[in-house]
C-alpha cells in the first residue's frame, strides 16, 4: 500500500498527465472514427446539396447542357412573374389552410370521442389510424377508382340520395377539394394518436379537482381542463400537420398531374416538372428554394413549440 | 332510481358508437371496396348498383393477373431490397455515432450535434435536384444504389439513438471498458443489444416511410426490373389505361397488405413507433 504511494509519489504529476493526455487523445480519435461515416454522408448527402440547391438556383443550369453561368435573381424574377408558379403556391396554401384543420379538428373529435368509453378503443384505434400505414399511392389509385364519374363508389351512394354524378377528378373547381379531402383521410389517424398521446398524459386529479369544484358537465371539463392542457400538443400537431401538407405530391402526381387547367398544380410538382421532366435544374432549384423557406420556417416554429412542451411536462 | 344513471350513460355511449362507427365505415371503405372490387369478375365491377360480395367469385383470375402482366412480385421484392438495406445501413452508421456524442467527450461533439440538428430541418425533396445532378455525373442513376444512397444517413436515428443512450447509466460501459472491451466492442456487442427498443422504434418508421416512398423512387429509377412497390402499382395502372379494375385492385391490395398485416399483428407498437419517431 504505502509503496504504491511511493511509486505514485515518486512518479510525479508530469507523466501521469501526460498519459491522461495520450488517452485523451486516443478516445477523442475513437470518437471521432466512431463519428465519421456519419459525419461524411452527412456532408456529402445533405449539407452539401442544400448549399449546391441554393447555388444552383442562380444559375440557368439545364441537365445535358455543356455549359452554366451565374444569372444572379433571373430564375426568381421569372418564378414570381410566371402565373404557374403563382398557381401552384396558392393551390398548395389553399390545401394546406383546408387539409390542417380539417385532419386536426376530426383528429381531436375521434380521440375525445374514443378515450371518452372504454369499449372497442383498440379496434377504432387501428381502423382510423390505418390509412396513415397503407402505401397512398396505391390508395390514391383506389380513390381514383372510386371517384370514377360512372361506376364509381361515390357516385352510385351519392345517386341514391339524388345527388348528380361529378366528374371528381376533372372539374376544374372540384379537384383540388379532392385531393384535400383524401389528405384529411390519410392525416386524421396521425393527428388523432398524437391527441391520445397527449390526453393521457393530463394528470387524473384536475378532473377530480373540476368535480369537487363543481364544475359541470362534460363541455365544461373539455373547456376548462382538457382543452388548456392539450394546447401544446394542438400546437404541435398543427405545425406538424402543416409542414407535412406542403409536401403533397403523390395524389397530384398520380391522379391529376397538375391539372384540369392547373387547378391542383402544387409547389412540390412544379418543382418535380420543371427538374425532372424539363430539366430546367437552375429553375427547379430555384423553386425548391422557396419550397424549403416555407418548410424551414415552419420546422423552427415546431422546435419553438417543441421546447416550450418540454418545460411544460 | 337505480335505472336512470344506467340509461343517462346508454344514450351518450349509444352516440359514441354511432358517431365513431360511421367515420370508420367512412375510413375503411377505400379498403372494403378495393378488396370486394379485386375479387370481382369484370362484368360485376360495372354494374349501376353497389354490390360488395360478386356473385361470381373471380379473386383467382384477378390475383394472377396482377402478379404475371407486370412483375408485382420483382417490384416487392426491389422494395424488400431497399428497405432493409437502407434500414441495417442507416442503423451501422448512426449506432457509433450517436454513442460517440452521448458518452464520450471530445473536441468537436458541440460541432458534430449542432451540424445534425441542422440537417434535421432539411426534408428529403429539397436536395433531389443537386443529389440527382450528383448521381448523373457519377452514372449511377437507375439502380439500386440511387435508390438507397441517399437515405443512408439518417440524422433523425442518430437524434434518436442519442436520445436514448443518454439515459443508459454510465456504469454499464464503465464495467464493460473494465472488462477489456475497446470502444468499438462496446457499440456493437454493449449498446446495440441495449438500444433494441430505439432501433426497433426507429426501424418502423424507416421502413414505412421506404416501402411507401414514391418521390425519389420515381426520379432515379425507370428501368422496369428496379422499380419499387408505389411505382409498381401506378406502372401497372398505366399499362391497363384505367379499364382492368379487378386486376388492378388486386395489386393494390397485394402493395398495401405487408405493411397492413404487419401493422395488424403488431398495432400497439407501430403505433407507439411511428408517434415516437414520426415527430419529424
Amino acid at each position: 500500500m504505502s509503496d504504491q504511494a511511493l511509486h505514485l509519489s515518486a512518479a510525479g504529476p508530469a507523466p501521469r498527465s501526460r498519459a491522461a493526455a495520450r488517452a485523451d487523445r486516443l478516445r477523442a480519435m475513437t470518437a471521432w472514427a466512431l463519428s465519421a461515416p456519419a459525419v461524411i454522408l452527412m456532408a456529402l448527402l445533405l449539407i452539401g446539396p442544400v448549399i449546391g440547391v441554393v447555388a444552383l438556383s442562380l444559375t440557368d443550369y439545364q441537365l445535358g447542357a455543356a455549359t452554366l453561368s451565374y444569372i444572379g435573381l433571373d430564375n426568381y424574377a421569372e418564378m414570381f412573374g410566371d402565373r404557374v408558379f403563382h398557381t401552384a403556391l396558392i393551390n398548395t396554401l389553399l390545401y394546406v389552410a383546408v387539409v390542417v384543420p380539417g385532419s386536426v379538428f376530426l383528429g381531436l373529435g375521434i380521440a375525445l370521442l374514443i378515450e371518452s368509453g372504454t369499449s372497442g378503443r383498440a379496434l377504432y384505434r387501428a381502423i382510423y389510424f390505418l390509412p396513415v400505414m397503407a402505401t397512398l399511392i396505391a390508395m390514391a389509385i383506389v380513390w381514383e377508382f372510386m371517384l370514377h364519374p360512372q361506376f364509381g363508389l361515390i357516385n352510385l351512394a351519392l345517386g341514391r340520395i339524388g345527388i348528380p354524378a361529378q366528374n371528381w377528378l376533372t372539374d376544374g373547381d372540384l379537384a383540388l377539394w379532392v385531393l384535400a379531402a383524401i389528405g384529411i383521410w390519410q392525416a386524421v389517424g396521425f393527428n388523432m394518436v398524437l391527441f391520445m398521446a397527449g390526453l393521457v398524459s393530463i394528470p387524473r386529479f384536475l378532473y377530480d379537482a373540476a368535480e369537487m369544484d363543481g364544475v359541470p358537465g362534460a363541455w365544461a371539463r373539455f373547456r376548462l381542463v382538457t382543452w388548456p392542457m392539450l394546447g401544446p400538443v394542438t400546437l404541435f400537431v398543427v405545425v406538424i400537420t402543416s409542414i407535412r401538407s406542403f409536401q403533397v405530391f403523390d395524389t397530384v402526381h398520380v391522379l391529376t398531374k397538375g391539372g384540369p387547367n392547373k387547378a391542383t398544380e402544387v409547389l412540390l410538382y412544379t418543382m418535380y416538372a420543371e427538374g425532372f421532366e424539363f430539366f430546367r435544374s437552375g429553375y427547379a432549384a430555384a423553386v425548391t428554394v422557396v419550397f424549403l423557406g416555407f418548410v424551414l420556417a415552419l420546422t423552427l416554429v415546431k422546435i419553438g413549440v417543441l421546447d416550450r412542451k418540454v418545460h411544460y411536462s | 332510481m337505480t335505472r336512470r344513471p344506467a340509461a343517462r350513460h346508454l344514450l351518450p355511449a349509444a352516440l359514441r358508437h354511432l358517431v365513431l362507427g360511421l367515420g370508420a365505415v367512412i375510413m375503411l371503405a377505400p379498403f372494403v371496396w378495393m378488396v370486394s372490387t379485386s375479387l370481382k369478375p369484370a362484368a360485376e365491377i360495372f354494374l349501376d348498383h353497389i354490390r360488395l360480395w360478386p356473385h361470381q367469385l373471380a379473386a383467382a383470375e384477378n390475383y394472377t393477373t396482377a402478379v404475371t402482366r407486370v412483375p408485382l412480385l420483382r417490384f416487392m421484392l426491389n422494395g424488400l431490397i431497399v428497405t432493409v438495406t437502407i434500414f441495417v445501413i442507416q442503423v451501422a452508421v448512426a449506432l457509433p455515432a450517436a454513442y460517440a456524442l452521448a458518452k464520450l467527450r471530445f473536441r468537436g461533439r458541440g460541432l458534430i450535434f449542432g451540424a445534425i440538428l441542422f440537417c434535421l430541418l432539411i426534408p428529403p425533396h429539397a436536395i433531389a435536384v443537386p443529389v440527382f445532378l450528383l448521381f448523373h455525373q457519377l452514372g449511377i442513376l437507375n439502380s439500386y444504389a440511387a435508390m438507397v444512397v441517399p437515405f443512408t444517413i439518417s440524422v433523425f436515428g442518430i437524434f434518436l439513438m442519442r436520445q436514448f443512450f443518454l439515459t443508459v447509466p454510465d456504469d454499464l460501459i464503465d464495467a464493460a471498458r473494465m472488462d477489456g472491451y475497446g470502444e468499438f466492442a462496446i457499440v456493437w456487442r454493449v449498446m446495440l443489444p441495449t438500444a433494441i427498443p430505439a432501433i426497433t422504434a426507429f426501424g418502423i418508421f424507416s421502413i414505412v416511410a421506404h416501402w411507401n416512398d414514391y418521390f425519389w423512387p420515381l426520379i432515379v429509377v425507370n428501368d422496369q426490373h428496379l422499380l419499387t412497390p408505389p411505382l409498381g402499382v401506378v406502372a401497372f395502372r398505366n399499362q391497363e389505361a384505367g379499364s382492368d379494375f379487378g386486376p388492378l385492385m388486386a395489386a393494390a391490395t397485394l402493395i398495401i397488405a405487408p405493411l397492413v398485416i404487419a401493422f395488424l399483428f403488431a398495432q400497439r407498437r407501430f403505433i407507439e413507433g411511428i408517434t415516437l419517431t414520426g415527430m419529424k
